[in-house]
């Protein structure tokens, strides 16, 4: 075990309706969800849970509505009463655990962020941020300062004596996100929290929030119905059908082993450009030259002669991206006379782009560049380049997962 | 022949129950409903002599000022111009008197009415037994319960108090619990989600949010406890019934007439002034 596991959910059960315990037997005979409340009425929400989450994952839980997801999140901090099973965070079961434990533990360390954004409306901004504090029994000054700190941190600082109502819902659901930061949880439950926002605020605010996960780093679990979402913020994914989590795994393995049909039927609206990053489909195809290596302008020159290519990628020695240089700038460096240096043959506006670049952005960039993008991680490390072939092939292969698993792409060439 | 399906005479004595029980709680238990008479008898002494004692055109100040707070300048213009009328139509004395017997019996239905409907809010047994009891105590006709609340309190403004409680009394529970029951479900999981108890979630979020429901109780309440004024005063108990009660028995139309205007006009002051409670003032 590498990381703390931080969540660890163990045959976890909700069945709703009178005496749900006798609808066991059954489940143990593996009769469905449908067969059970035909015969005992009861209603099965969440079927033998069983996953971990590490400290500082998302770990997006997805399903359809009706799936189980929020039934499931809700019995971590026991909005729902599980029937069996246990929920440890942080090695205690919250499933057995007193009122005033869990009251304790839900104002210090696990907070939650609703789809309906459940602001008080007769609070103010900062009060509504504020209040998880004010439930502990913080002292008003202190509580506001923290509430104001939280408020900075998603930026409405400005609104703090604002009513809900007079805010957008965008800014509505930021108060919702500052209410959670505010008691500085380790945990922080959201749930569908930016599906009431429309596609260019969710955006935005999917973003936030990776921001401020890369500022501190907290356990988030995130429930969510959008895939796309899902493939942005989570770590890791966990996919629920009518009760049971049928797969679990990063976006990339989800998306190129679906485990059944149900996952796969998620697959078929993605819009690949939105899951897969610059870094994800970058390929080093293209000739790299490594300056003070002895190997200067001339001897680049040649080699592109020989191989036939356009142009060179120019990194330093620690791999970090210089430059490109074309055939046609090496010779006229050259034709100038004296020593000739890599970067007066460098081609302008060849900017490199961010591994994290989702591959929408990239668009733009790969029409009006005659070059392959060449691609650096955060460090300016060149990780690889990307033609316009080599996109095309990843729009396809991201559109047909059940098609090209297994099959390795040929390399392009620029 | 009478036959069981003629359904002719009575086959459960349910007549003779309740004269027993009544009688058995008079002889028994006369001291202890003289109890709870007390503290109704002491809030309605001292508003009465409170209401009775102002200045008139102190009180009618008062209240003028009371209502241009609430509600705005026209309120305060028909207020001042409701009690000045109904001090020229010589009805001051009892409007005062029917005054404090209002607020003494909305202080009670408000005092107990309002922890009931929190309790009944909290649990769905606890409404479920409520509420034939509250059915009755609005339907049961006036006349009906006028007698043993007669034969248990004596008769007065006192009993005409009690007797105006238990049938104001219904509004602001119903309301009261409605109003705490009908707060966004998201509202009470978001204060469970961050820890509150029971007790911090119906002071900082159930009942600030049900107020204008809880004031809507209120406002119905008043209106009830006016509505009974006139019957209060069969039993003897003071206020702008007398002048109705005695018009009635002696066929002065006028008399009467003029009781019922003064009840009228009181009503729609205090009906104005209270749904101005519930409803935040519009700038």
């Amino acid at each position: 075990m590498a990381d703390k596991e931080k969540i660890v959910v163990k045959n976890l059960y909700k069945i709703f309706g009178h005496h749900p315990a006798r609808a066991f037997p059954l489940l143990k005979k593996g009769k469905t969800k449908e067969e059970i409340h035909a015969e005992l009425g009861l209603t099965i929400g969440v079927q033998d849970a069983n996953f971990s989450i590490p400290e500082g994952e998302i770990f997006v839980i997805m399903g359809l509505s009706g799936s189980g997801k929020s039934t499931l999140v809700r019995m971590f901090n026991r909005l729902i009463q599980p029937t069996r099973g246990q929920v440890l965070v942080d090695g205690r079961d919250i499933v057995s655990m007193g009122k005033a434990e869990l009251i304790k533990l839900l104002r210090s360390d696990m907070s939650m962020v609703f789809q309906s954004f459940a602001l008080m409306p007769h609070m103010t901004v900062l009060q509504n941020a504020a209040f998880g504090l004010e439930t502990a029994g913080m002292p008003k000054k202190e509580r506001e300062l923290r509430a104001l700190d939280a408020l900075e941190q998603v930026g409405l600082k400005p609104y703090a004596d604002s009513m809900p109502r007079e805010l957008s819902g965008g800014m509505q659901q930021r108060v919702g996100l500052a209410r959670g930061l505010a008691v500085d949880p380790s945990i922080l439950l959201m749930d569908e929290a930016f599906s009431a926002l429309d596609p260019l605020i969710r955006t935005e605010m999917q973003d936030e929030l990776l921001r401020l996960q890369s500022e501190h780093q907290r356990t988030v679990v995130f429930i969510s119905h959008d895939l796309d979402e899902a493939m942005r913020i989570g770590d890791r994914i966990a996919i629920m059908e009518s009760g049971r989590i049928v797969q679990i795994g990063t976006p990339d393995e989800i998306l190129q082993d679906p485990a059944d049909e149900y996952v796969k039927a998620f697959f078929r609206g993605v819009d690949p450009t939105n899951v897969l990053s610059a870094g994800d489909i970058a390929r080093k195809t293209q000739v790299t030259a490594i300056r003070h290596k002895g190997e200067g302008p001339r001897a680049v020159l040649e080699r592109l002669n020989r191989e036939d290519r356009p142009y060179a990628y120019v990194l330093d020695q620690k791999k970090v991206y210089q430059g490109i240089v074309s055939v046609d700038s090496l010779k006229s460096v050259i034709k100038d006379g004296g020593e000739p240096r890599f970067a007066d043959a460098f081609l302008p506006g060849a900017d490199p782009v961010d591994a994290a670049a989702p591959l929408q952005d990239l668009i733009p960039l790969l029409t009006a560049a005659p070059w392959p993008l060449p691609v650096v991680d955060e460090a300016g490390r060149y990780l690889g380049a990307i033609s316009k072939n080599i996109f095309l092939k990843a729009l396809y292969r991201a559109d047909m997962p059940e098609e090209t698993t297994g099959e390795n792409p040929p390399e392009a060439n620029g | 022949m009478a036959g069981f399906w003629d359904f002719e005479d009575p086959l459960i004595p349910m007549e003779d129950w309740i004269e027993t029980t009544v009688d058995w709680l008079v002889a028994n238990y006369r001291s202890e409903f003289q109890l709870i008479k007390w503290p109704v008898q002491k809030v309605m002494w001292g508003m009465e002599a409170l209401f009775k004692g102002v200045h008139p055109a102190v009180m009618i100040g008062l209240l003028t000022l009371a209502a241009w707070k609430l509600v705005g300048w026209r309120m305060a213009l028909f207020t001042a111009a409701t009690l000045f009328l109904v001090g020229l139509l010589g009805m001051w004395e009892h409007t005062m008197v029917t005054l404090a017997m209002v607020v003494s019996a909305v202080a009670f239905c408000a005092a107990v009415g309002i922890p009931l409907g929190i309790l009944a809010s909290q649990s769905d047994r606890f409404e479920a037994g409520l509420r034939p009891l509250l059915d009755a105590m609005q339907t049961t006709p006036a006349f009906v319960y006028l007698v043993p609340v007669v034969m248990l309190f004596s008769i007065g403004t006192v009993a005409g108090v009690i007797a105006t409680i238990i049938f104001a009394m219904p509004p602001i529970i119903r309301l009261t619990n409605l109003g705490i029951r009908q707060v966004p479900q998201e509202l009470v999981e978001a204060s469970r989600a961050f820890g509150a108890t029971r007790s911090q979630r119906l002071r900082r979020v159930q009942i600030p949010l049900a107020m204008p429901t809880i004031m809507a109780g209120l406002n119905q309440t008043i209106m009830l406890s006016l509505s009974m004024v006139v019957i209060a005063a069969l039993i003897g108990a003071g206020g702008l019934g007398v002048p109705v009660f005695e018009g009635l028995n002696s066929l002065q139309v006028g008399l009467a007439g003029v009781g019922g205007l003064s009840i009228v006009l009181i009503a729609m002051v205090l009906d104005r002034l209270t749904q101005a409670l519930g409803t935040p003032k519009a700038k």
